[in-house]
């Protein structure tokens, strides 16, 4: 307990804005701590650029660009609700079939147009059928104190077997409803301003988001980070955004669902960061014993995850459904799950619960769906894919618990 | 004066066990009162009964002169009693103002955190209670020494308008600068006013810091006494070899 001496004494209160050298510093140190942040992530990223770019130029095209967005639309949803899963520090297995179920529903009551349902009934009560299971499993997981591991195992299994009963013998459920083939077959007009809007929407709210929290901090004589490294970061954001606005516009447009994405993103950051729930969450994931004593329901935090998890796959599973433009006896299965899970993962979403961004959910689906269409342009047989994705995913786990020991050693974690 | 707390054979049996027998037990406003005894003694029984997890069979209970029930540990609060478990029950990703406001976050439409005003907030109370060495509320708890933990799950525990402060054995992870830190920080909330109440095997602490001492052995009170006008010895004495009205292994009646 030497440390403490070590530790200057400086007056509380009176925390000033902290200086750009400051800040530099002090990022440059996390680092050195290993508080890698997404910096491996992104570097990961561009090695996969480099070396699939150099094995077939197809790579790196607006076409794939606007590809990979849609390939990994479903995944990247359903890693959303992944993250909250395991920011609690526990699991759910289920999701893969659940948003099957999900897509199933939609398929069959859009299939005879006769039967009076809409995609705007169809798609609200396909997600209250999965809201329903994520009930179903959270109040079995904290009712009968079974682990989630195991609960959502049963439901894996279970849920596959609803989808086969439903879709039929070999059978296939073609989407043809054109609101639902929409969802990920549409895309901002290229040569309209529409993708500029939103990206421009995007950066002008998060800016405006970050100065409000500055000056109010300022306000209250709270620190602050300095104004150039928040100006930087916006910048940073717009830079990025009108990358891809321009890549994709080279193309077919911004697709429809990338938005979807980007508007889901930020609603769940909200949800997670600046609400007394996501709070809530973290706390249960990081001791949930004091979670319980500082009065916090941890049985209702838990089913509520679990509820929320299984919703964003239904909304996963309607946007594969809209994908494939059909729902066969598949549907859920592979390894949907795993690179769901391997999203959240990858994105530096710890498996112990109380660590993780649902942003970085993104991040890593970008690395799965990378991977995944670098080697279908390359034509790789599926053996190879698989121990190529198996080793892509240990690679993200080592670098995570290096960055952890880390972070240990320099007695953070 | 009249006590702030104060407990009148209060008992609690366990099965066949008789963990707590007409124990007595008081705490006065502005006071550090030091519960000691050995392992059994009954100091665990005793927190818990008064915390409302394991309520007292039998016995009554006076909060500032006027009798109470406490049922469970919601009514604990509401008296305003908070107790500091050994454990903290801090969460150690979260950060220190997270930490401090858990369960009661300031929020605007009940929904979205307030975190400017709770950080304000948080920054005054370690300010008023002289925690200094905490060098930003905004690091996660993980980060902080076992002597800043104690600090900072005391302070949370103060924070709420507080009128009595139980510590569980606050010192005993501690080193000799860091129980330096946590013993001051003990008189401090003393000389504001409140009642605090630390249970500890460290007689070292009990005779830096306590005004009072009560002197548990198997499962009944032994003695109060002023700390001024007994010894270490005295007290190890009683402890160990005090005074029974009741032959333990005997009926709560005998």
């Amino acid at each position: 307990m030497a440390e403490q001496s070590k530790t200057p004494e400086v007056r509380m209160g009176e925390q000033e804005t902290v200086s750009v050298v400051g800040f530099v510093r002090g990022y440059i140190k996390r680092l050195g701590s290993g508080d890698l942040g997404a910096l491996p992530i992104i570097v990961g990223l561009v090695i996969i650029a480099v070396i699939f770019q150099s094995q077939n130029s197809n790579f790196l095209t607006p076409r794939n660009f606007v590809n990979l967005i849609l390939q990994m639309a479903g995944i990247t949803m359903i890693a959303y609700g992944m993250v909250f899963v395991l920011l609690l520090g526990e699991i759910d297995l289920s999701v893969g079939y659940v948003s099957a179920v999900g897509g199933v529903t939609v398929a069959m009551l859009l299939r005879d147009s006769s039967a009076g349902w809409t995609w705007y009934t169809a798609i609200p009560l396909a997600l209250l059928v999965t809201a329903g299971i994520g009930l179903l499993q959270g109040l079995i997981i904290t009712m009968f104190r079974v682990p989630s591991f195991i609960v959502t195992l049963a439901g894996l299994l279970a849920w596959n077997g609803v989808v086969l009963r439903l879709v039929g013998r070999g059978g296939t459920v073609i989407v043809q409803d054109q609101f639902v083939v929409g969802i990920a077959n549409s895309y901002l007009p290229a040569n309209s301003i529409w993708g500029w809007v939103v990206i421009g929407l995007f950066v002008l709210g998060y800016a405006v988001t970050q100065f409000l929290q500055y000056s109010t901090r300022r306000s209250r004589g709270l620190s602050t980070r300095p104004l150039p490294v928040i100006a930087l970061q916006v910048f940073a954001i717009l830079v990025v955004g009108v990358i891809v606005v321009a890549i994709c516009n080279q193309d077919r447009g911004l697709p429809m669902i990338g938005v979807l994405l980007l508007v889901m993103v930020v609603l769940l950051t909200i949800l997670a960061k600046n609400t007394r729930f996501g709070r809530f969450v973290y706390a249960v994931g990081g001791n949930a014993e004091a979670a319980r004593r500082a009065g916090i329901s941890v049985t209702r935090i838990r089913v509520t995850v679990f509820v929320l998890s299984s919703m964003l796959a239904g909304l996963g599973g309607i946007i594969l459904a809209s994908r494939l433009r059909s729902v066969d006896t598949g549907a859920g299965g592979g390894n949907l799950l795993l690179n769901v899970v391997a999203a959240a993962v990858i994105g530096g979403t710890s498996l112990f619960g109380g660590r993780g961004y649902v942003a970085s959910a993104i991040l890593g689906a970008l690395v799965i769906s990378g991977v995944e269409n670098g080697m279908g342009l390359l034509n790789l047989e599926s053996g190879d894919k698989f121990i190529i994705t198996g080793i892509v995913l240990l690679l993200a786990v080592i670098v995570d618990s290096l960055s952890r020991r880390r972070q240990q050693q320099s007695g953070l974690a | 004066m009249e006590p702030l707390l104060k407990l009148v054979e209060v008992s609690r049996r366990f099965g066949a066990v008789q963990a707590l027998y007409k124990v007595n037990f008081e705490v006065n406003p502005g006071e550090v009162m030091a519960l000691v005894g050995d392992n059994g003694a009954g100091k665990s029984t005793l927190i818990k009964g008064i915390a409302g997890i394991y309520p007292f069979n039998e016995g009554k209970i006076f909060f500032d002169g006027k009798q109470v029930n406490i049922h469970s540990p919601r009514d604990t609060t509401s008296l305003g009693i908070e107790i500091v478990y050994q454990d903290l029950a801090l969460t150690d990703n979260l950060d220190v103002v997270a930490n401090m406001f858990l369960g009661r976050e300031y929020s605007r439409f009940g929904v979205f955190l307030d975190e400017p005003q709770m950080e304000k907030a948080c920054l005054e109370t370690l300010q008023s209670l002289s925690v200094t060495t905490v060098r930003s509320v905004r690091q996660t708890v993980a980060q902080l020494s076992g002597g800043q933990r104690q600090s900072i799950a005391v302070a949370k525990a103060v924070m709420w308008n507080s009128r009595l402060v139980i510590l569980d054995e606050p010192t005993a992870a501690l080193g000799v600068a860091q129980t330096r830190q946590v013993l001051d920080l003990v008189r401090r909330l003393a000389d504001r006013g409140l009642g605090v109440v630390i249970v500890t095997h460290n007689m070292h602490d009990v005779f830096e810091v306590a005004d009072r001492i009560t002197v548990l052995r198997l499962g009944q009170s032994v003695g109060c006494f002023e700390r001024k006008s007994i010894t270490q010895t005295e007290i190890i004495h009683s402890i160990t070899a005090g005074k029974l009205e009741h032959v333990p292994g005997m009926t709560a009646d005998g």
